[in-house]
């Protein structure tokens, strides 16, 4: 920006345009830009298998039964008032207690710090932001590929990232020797994402074993787990199973940190409510941890949202609302598991000579295809079927109407 | 069977200080002495000295629930409707700068997000561009831009020896200024002196910026608030915009809707044509994106089923007078009640001139800290109270506090 002298007041008001020469207009944003031109394109028979929000089998959002009581519960609130920085005390237990389990010996004995986040966006980047802060020389390690927004987090946040190998096209499946030995060569101090369960965009999951010799490395090589846990109760329906790997990780006494979102699996995807932990040496290293996030958060939006806060709490301390959301969680799981299998035998019974196994093996939202960007592009323009370019299925969005078209399409572009 | 805890990389993190707004609240709390009394943070209480949620915001909150709509993610930029009815509301629907597309909206984390999507964008298109911000100004400026990176400096403002504004010592350091810098501009009742310039000021500032090339960054916490009349406290904004400057507009509406925990606001950015406020939109969500991914719908909807319906927007301007008439009728027991206890001549009607939710005292940090410690009358130590703390039945005590600090602490 240039500081030349300013023009003569003669010059008409609004003539000086030096302010904004550098200012492109931003690329489409690779997710949340599918959603746009789908909204835009007026064909009748186009599907919409890009961003990851659930829809019921007839296609339509859904809220759930025991979010609607909840909402009818906290109706006609009179508090309006701000949250503390860290948002809402009640919450943050209930979220964590989710997370690690009610009786975690980390929370009976205060070592966790916890604070309400903007969803799990949020929550990663106050931790990316607090990564930088104390510890500035330190590195992100991402898995590849990964969520995109991962990556502009960590650089948004200026944290020095790189990546390690996760995803293995030729089997569709987990890169395990290569994870290996990409975090082996990793400094000690850095820090890792992990996606907790159904890793978004490939829906492939370390298995148990696998966790485990994970947290051996992590131990031996001086690694921080940081979890980003989107999908915990969505994956397999069940929320102990899902949260399974911070558990081994916990058992083997890393001190990790976790983002945990509840916009899928309350359905509370715009209300924006997540929670950020961080498992610290004690209490008093806790207190001193959530006040840190807290000046972090100050400056960003100074306090969280209440709403989608009191939804989750109301849900989560109350017995029988809780059962039900258990048991809503899993029917949305269900009817993902349900539409994986129709894809893959409708793309077998259309002859398809490729291998689709891996539409079942993979789990949670999405699938990771294995379909090229030119495939993708002719889904989008011949089939008006709208997903992210890296192949990646929003299964949430497959239903009994459209699978058949799906798999048809899928099968013409591949044949 | 846990294995032997290393020690934490985090053992280096020291407790941060309480913040010193939000702060004073936890101090409140935690006092047990019945006389206490919060003026610490803006948040507008009753005469019960109450929260208060808007009626028409239960009765938003209400139709929102009866319609059962759903939770789906906006989109980065956030709700559209809301989005359309914050631009209008600031500068009026038939302003041209509108009907012409000259605005770039972006739905943002109340008055604090909308800053900071402000703040940020300047760090990464006005690189080395310094922001002048008012001494004294709210506290979080100063947090918002050092996060970002932004280099800033301090412009005079407050006198204390008027308890008023210090105007040439501001147009002073808005010419010291380097050309090309912004000025950071609180739209209406100036947190936290409550001193705001009169319209042949505004003028002057508008005329000092023009020749300095300066770019104004307007901090509109306040509209409707101020003086009851949402047009009025935007008067501000509308000269500048009708003057033909770019400039940056924070809203928020933490107050005049009292939506304080639903954190809704916008950054605005008034550009010269369509096509650069669609690019400089399209580089908010760029920011927004890695931050939060895109905005909580709640309180988004409230404000666009308020605003879009004209009994819900009667009933709403309505309690913003009934608000700040409530906060005026304070301020005059109180310029009263001190009137009739301090005989020494000392001129209280700044108490009177100031607007807004917070009167600046002119107390010191040390008679700030025996308001707090012998009065247990919880302010910041600037010397900041928040009238929507009081109420009439406590003028008397607080006028007894404000004299015995003023006068017997140094």
């Amino acid at each position: 920006m240039s500081t030349a002298a300013a023009p003569a007041s003669s010059v008409p008001a609004g003539a000086r345009s030096g302010w904004w020469e550098a200012v492109q207009p931003a690329a489409r944003d690779p997710i949340l830009g599918v959603t746009e031109a789908f909204l835009a394109d007026s064909d009748p028979k186009k599907v919409n298998v890009g961003v990851g929000a659930y829809r019921n089998d007839e296609g339509k959002p859904v809220v759930l039964e025991c979010v609607r009581k909840a909402e009818q519960i906290i109706a006609g609130k009179q508090n309006m008032e701000y949250l503390p920085m860290g948002g809402l005390v009640k919450f943050n237990d209930l979220s964590v207690k989710l997370a690690y389990g009610d009786t975690a010996p980390v929370l009976e004995e205060k070592r966790v710090a916890a604070v309400q986040t903007l969803s799990g966006t949020g929550a990663c980047r106050l931790f990316a932001d607090f990564q930088k802060r104390f510890k500035p020389d330190s590195r992100i390690y991402i898995p590849v590929p990964t969520w995109a927004n991962h990556h502009n987090i960590w650089r948004d946040a200026r944290v020095e990232a790189h990546t390690f190998r996760y995803y293995k096209p030729s089997t569709r499946g987990l890169d395990f020797e290569g994870l290996m030995e990409d975090l082996k060569k990793a400094p000690e101090g850095s820090f890792v994402l992990l996606h907790a369960c159904a890793h978004n965009p490939t829906g492939v999951d370390p298995t148990a074993d696998q966790w485990k010799e994970m947290s051996q490395l992590f131990k031996s090589n001086g690694l921080f787990p940081f979890f980003d846990m989107a999908y915990q109760g969505f994956a397999s329906g069940d929320t102990v199973r899902d949260a399974q790997a911070i558990r081994i990780f916990m058992e083997d006494g890393h001190q990790l940190a976790c983002a945990q979102s509840f916009a899928k699996n309350m359905g509370l995807y715009g209300q924006r409510v997540g929670c950020l932990s961080v498992v610290c040496d004690n209490s008093q290293q806790a207190v001193n941890v959530k006040s840190q996030l807290q000046q972090i958060a100050r400056p960003m939006y100074s306090n969280p949202p209440l709403h989608g806060a009191q939804i989750v709490t109301t849900v989560l301390s109350d017995p029988e609302l809780k059962e039900q959301w258990y048991k809503e969680v899993k029917v949305m799981a269900d009817r993902i598991i349900g539409m994986r299998e129709a894809l893959k035998s409708n793309l077998e019974k259309l002859g398809s000579s490729l291998p689709w196994k891996h539409i079942t093996e993979q789990i949670g939202m999405f699938c990771y295809s294995g379909l090229t960007e030119d495939q993708v592009d002719r889904l989008t323009k011949e089939f008006h079927i709208y997903m992210t370019r890296n192949g990646r299925i929003s299964m949430a969005g497959v239903t009994t109407g459209n699978v058949e078209y799906l798999a048809n399409a899928i099968h013409e572009v591949t044949k | 069977m846990a294995v032997a805890v290393d020690v934490s990389r985090f053992e280096n993190v020291s407790m941060a200080p309480p913040d010193p707004i939000l702060g004073v609240s936890e101090a409140f709390k935690a006092d047990t002495d019945a006389t206490k009394l919060n003026l610490g943070v803006g948040a507008y209480r009753t005469e019960d000295l109450q929260p208060y949620v808007l009626k028409v915001v239960n009765k938003a909150e209400q139709l929102m629930l009866e319609r059962g709509e759903n939770k789906e993610y906006l989109p980065i930029e956030g709700l559209a409707a809301f989005n359309k009815a914050t631009a209008e509301l600031l500068l009026g629907a038939d302003n041209p700068v509108i009907k012409n597309g000259q605005i770039a909206t972006v739905q943002g984390l109340s008055g604090t997000g909308s800053l900071r999507l402000g703040a940020a964008f300047i760090a990464r298109y006005f690189p080395g561009v310094k922001v002048l911000i008012s001494s004294p100004t709210w506290g979080n400026h100063k947090n918002i831009l050092s996060d970002v990176g932004v280099p800033w400096s301090e412009y005079r403002y407050f006198d204390p020896q008027t308890v008023g504004l210090d105007f040439k010592g501001m147009i002073e350091d808005i010419k010291g200024a380097p050309n090309g810098s912004v000025i950071l501009l609180h739209g209406c009742a100036h947190n936290p002196t409550g001193i705001d310039p009169t319209p042949e000021q505004w003028e002057a500032i508008a005329d000092e910026l023009e020749e300095k090339g300066h770019m104004p960054f307007f901090d509109v916490a306040y509209q409707g608030f101020a003086s009851g009349s949402l047009d009025d406290d935007a008067s501000s904004v509308r000269k500048f915009a009708s003057r033909g400057f770019e400039m940056f507009v924070a809203q928020s509406y933490s107050k005049n809707l009292g939506l304080y925990a639903e954190r809704i606001g916008a950054i605005n950015v008034i550009l010269p044509t369509a096509d650069l406020a669609a690019r400089v939109k399209s580089q908010l969500k760029r920011l927004a994106r890695p931050m939060y991914s895109n905005p909580p719908v709640h309180g988004a909807r409230i404000v666009a089923n308020v605003v879009g319906d004209s009994v819900l927007f009667d009933e709403w301007r309505a309690e913003m007078q009934m608000m700040a008439g409530r906060i005026k009728g304070v301020r005059q027991k109180l310029y009263e009640a001190l009137l009739s206890k301090d005989k020494s001549g000392k001129d209280w009607s700044f108490i009177l001139k100031q607007i807004g939710m917070f009167s600046f005292t002119g107390l010191t940090k040390s008679q700030s800290d025996n308001m707090t410690d012998k009065w247990h009358v919880y302010m910041t130590k600037d010397g900041r109270i928040s009238l929507a703390g009081l109420n009439l039945a406590k003028c008397d005590y607080l006028a007894d506090a404000i004299i015995d600090s003023y006068y017997n602490v140094k």
